[in-house]
């Protein structure tokens, strides 16, 4: 069956190419044509009208075939563990290049800047400021820059200059470079990419502290990639003899400018979005429409003024997550993070195919063994150093140094990709006579670090882990427990003496934030429902408390009500006539408004849970023999240290460790409700015996049918 | 950081902490900053609200537990000096090296263990019953778990740890049973400014 299905995946790939290669050859020799009435001998019932429709039927079958080729490639996870995506989409790439250089002996299809920097980067760059785990990011803000800015510069002029030295040795023979050239090519070849590295990194696990000091650096090195870019192409147009002390400053100055208007300009429509999407309240449908037009927009304007776009467009996501998730509906939030995914997806898709079949072009077949080797050797060599000399700094000052496997890793982490290959091909062929010997070395150096670097990553991070790892022969139940135990009290004690972060700041921060941007930002509906919970329980007045829980509940806006995992609830309901008593009583409701399922009405909760209470009574005695170590492995709570960085582009599952963080926070809150009612209203907690006869049951019951 | 030794004068005890402690003066001075912060009625002393007002020790499972580890049985208030005291359990073992003088330093495995064990040993009677066992693990472990199978858990456990066959877990037989553990690399944490 299975087998079935590849075939058929294959075949409807070729048979898209195929389409594809020969839809482009009648394009190209009918698009002149046009059609004269006096032509007509009769009234033509149908007429293949192409180029009529050339333009975005093109777009529309790539399009098509990329995803198709994602489909054949994804079919075998086999192939996928070992090699990423990305390298394979490359080499799908190849291959459909091939087939259109057969058709057309020339490359009609390539990725163009325009069609890169303004159609497929964008959503990208989006998704990435949305889903920003942004405490993280600001936490580790400093390292990030120290990164982004100066490793940056470094990689740039030590390739640069290195290959000029080598030049001026004579190992690249007769090359039509100066310096100054010299140093353009280093600044295009020293961008971090965020494609590359997300999509590498998306199948190597490892902690968020490096995920995010790489992710965060290949984002915010464009600010400084696009200046210095900017500043050498200006100084090889000048010419040499024209740069003094003056334009130098300039370029530091532009520096400056670039990175902070870009940010700015970000920021703004950030809080525009924010605006609006708080005045939305009677037309919930057309939301997720601002949000994407909105971040189209701060790309295009910062582009405009000739600022940092990718800045802008990341601190464009990064400011408008919290507001934006709490002013819209509930299914807009949804459809925004699903769409953004779907784009994000989709561009990353068809980068890497066009990355591939942009090789298959002879224009830029210019060889030249010296230069490109010496730019691979340069790339990767002065980003070790790079990498190893700032963190060795940065770890003078840290609070948890980074090891040495995270320095491998980071540095070998640094990935070039699109947006390299990209700033080549906007090189001026006038002003730089060697560009096709640029553009191939660099999409050489694009393949080297994509695939070679991407399919060795998982052997080296796992062989790295395996020298730190304890032997894990024969651990008692005790060890294990301990362990975690100990995992957790660090966690408290560190929170407890405000370890983590710059706590001062934060918390000026803090303040400001729920004090002026929610006020201006958040709709009040929202700002009251974000109001952590937790402020509320602590409020001394308990009826507040239980009557602010159970109005929330009633209007279904209290996330962890709706949560399948939630237990408190309140007999009061509104609209239920259960509440006769006044003091309520710690139950547990399933609130499950997804599925159609019996117990929604807790009338009925009782009599089904015992029923099934019987019929599982068999099952549990059996199951009393399970492995224990297997139960611990499977159910004690991982510590906030091991939450998985949520960061994904293909997965959009509800994250596991949220829900645990809910059960967590849940209990701990019950249990702080209990002895407070307890000590404040002199009332006993309800008897835990009942309580566990019906959690037991309905646990079951639960188990049972998810 | 301001410098040492002046802007410790007005912390009281600061100099016999140090001694006792093991921690450095700008540590002191870090920790009594912290304290301050979390002191929110400025009484000089924190109550269990104080601490419940930091929102993530709500998500941790054992979060209570840790609050309930820094105030002495029978007192519902934690001073400066034993607030430091408790935090002094969570320094490397290497850093109390120099000073010598406390009978056993803070950082000691013995002393560290005793503030596991102490989480455990809820009662404060030297034993970790099954019942203290049951109730750690049913703050660990996730809601899916049911009683029964707790219960075949802490039976695992006692019988693999309980030496004399007295059915609880005394401070020996907890610290024999986590011997191939490094204690002191799983109870620190670095107290850099």
């Amino acid at each position: 069956m299975r087998r079935c299905g590849r075939v058929k995946t294959w075949l409807l790939g070729t048979f898209f190419c195929s389409l594809l290669v020969f839809g482009a050859e009648p394009g190209q020799t009918h698009s002149g044509e046009q059609r004269n009435a006096s032509d007509l001998s009769g009234i033509p019932i149908v007429t293949f009208k192409w180029h009529h429709v050339e333009g975005p039927y093109t777009v529309a079958l790539w399009v098509l075939v990329a995803g198709v080729g994602k489909l054949v490639i994804e079919a075998n996870h086999h192939v996928t563990a070992v090699i990423p995506e990305s390298a394979l989409l490359i080499c799908f790439g190849f291959v459909l290049g091939g087939i259109i250089w057969g058709a057309d002996r020339v490359q009609t299809f390539s990725l163009t800047p325009t069609v890169f920097f303004f159609y497929l980067l964008p959503q990208i760059i989006l998704e990435a400021g949305y889903f920003m785990p942004n405490k993280l990011f600001f936490s580790n803000l400093g390292g990030i820059l120290i990164h982004a800015v100066i490793g940056t510069c470094w990689n740039a002029a030590t390739v640069g200059l290195s290959l000029w030295g080598c030049h001026m040795g004579g190992a690249m023979g007769d090359l039509d470079i100066g310096l100054l050239q010299y140093l353009l090519f280093g600044s295009l070849m020293s961008a971090v990419d965020p494609v590359a590295v997300i999509a590498v990194f998306e199948q190597v696990h490892v902690n968020e502290v490096l995920f995010i000091m790489v992710f965060g650096e290949s984002l915010l090195n464009d600010g400084v990639t696009v200046v210095l870019f900017n500043v050498f192409d200006a100084f090889v147009s000048l010419g040499g003899p024209a740069i003094d002390a003056a334009e130098i400053i300039k370029g530091i100055i532009s520096f400056f400018v670039v990175a902070f208007g870009g940010s700015l300009v970000g920021v703004l429509f950030g809080i525009l979005l924010s605006l609006l999407t708080r005045c939305t309240k009677n037309i919930q449908i057309i939301e997720p429409g601002f949000v994407f037009v909105l971040g189209y927009l701060s790309y295009v304007t910062a582009e405009m003024l000739s600022l940092s776009a990718i800045l802008s467009i990341t601190f464009c996501g990064v400011c408008c997550q919290k507001y934006i998730n709490a002013n819209m509906d509930e299914r807009s939030v949804t459809t925004v993070r699903y769409v953004m995914k779907v784009f994000a997806n989709g561009s990353e898709t068809m980068i890497f195919v066009f990355l591939g079949i942009s090789a298959i072009d002879k224009t830029i077949w210019v060889w030249n063994t010296g230069f490109i080797l010496l730019t691979v050797l340069f790339v990767l060599v002065y980003r070790i150093i790079g990498v190893f000399f700032l963190t060795w700094i940065q770890n003078k000052f840290r609070l948890v140094p980074l090891d040495f496997s995270d320095r491998v890793i980071m540095s070998y982490g640094g990935l070039r990709g699109a947006v390299a290959y990209g700033l080549a091909v906007i090189l001026d062929e006038h002003k730089i006579k060697e560009r096709p010997l640029m553009i191939g070395t660099t999409l050489i150096v694009v393949y080297f670090t994509v695939i070679l670097q991407g399919i060795t990553m998982k052997p080296l991070v796992t062989w790295l882990k395996v020298k730190r790892a304890s032997s894990d022969s024969e651990v008692t139940v005790i060890e294990k427990v301990q362990n975690k135990v100990f995992e957790h009290m660090l966690v408290a004690i560190e929170d407890i003496s405000g370890q983590i972060g710059h706590n001062y700041m934060r918390d000026k921060w803090n303040n400001f934030e729920s004090k002026w941007l929610s006020w201006i930002l958040m709709k009040p509906s929202a700002r009251k429902k974000h109001d952590h919970l937790f402020s509320v329980f602590h409020k001394l007045n308990l009826k507040d408390a239980l009557d602010y829980v159970a109005e929330g509940e009633c209007k279904g806006t209290l996330e962890f009500v709706r949560n399948e995992n939630a237990y408190i609830d309140f007999k009061k309901k509104c609209g239920d006539d259960f509440s006769d008593t006044s003091m309520p009583d710690l139950t547990i409701d399933m609130e499950d408004t997804t599925i159609a399922n019996p117990y929604t009405r807790r009338e009925t909760v009782p009599s089904i849970s015992l029923e099934m209470h019987e019929q599982t009574m068999n099952g549990v005695r059996e199951s009393e023999d399970i492995n224990t170590h297997h139960l611990l492995q499977q159910h004690l709570y991982k510590g906030r240290k091991q939450h998985r960085h949520r960061y994904s582009r293909s997965h959009f599952d509800v994250n596991q460790d949220e829900n645990e963080v809910q059960e967590i926070f849940q209990r701990t809150m019950r249990n702080r409700l209990e002895s407070f009612k307890s000590a404040k209203m002199g009332v006993a907690p309800p008897k835990a015996i009942s309580k566990h006869q019906k959690k037991d049951a309905l646990k079951q019951f639960h188990k049972d049918h998810v | 950081m301001g410098s040492s030794k002046s802007t410790l004068q007005h912390i009281p005890n600061a100099q016999e902490l140090i001694q006792e402690t093991g921690f450095s003066p700008a540590h002191i001075q870090r920790l009594y900053e912290r304290f301050d912060l979390l002191d929110r009625d400025q009484m000089g002393r924190l109550r269990v609200p104080d601490f419940e007002a930091i929102q993530e020790l709500a998500e941790n499972p054992i979060g209570d537990r840790i609050i309930g580890a820094f105030f002495a049985s029978g007192k519902d208030t934690v001073d400066f000096p034993s607030f430091v005291r408790v935090l002094a359990h969570f320094q490397p073992t290497d850093a109390n090296r120099s000073r010598d003088s406390a009978p056993e330093p803070y950082t000691s495995p013995n002393r560290k263990l005793r503030f596991a064990f102490q989480l455990y040993d809820q009662d404060r009677d030297g034993k970790i019953s099954r019942a203290e066992l049951l109730q750690v693990l049913q703050e660990m472990l996730g809601l899916q778990v049911s009683d029964e199978q707790l219960q075949s858990i802490a039976e695992r456990a006692i019988q693999e740890a309980d030496l004399d066959q007295d059915d609880a877990i005394s401070f020996e037989e907890f610290k024999q049973s986590l011997e191939k553990v490094d204690i002191d690399q799983k109870m620190r944490i670095g107290f850099l400014s």
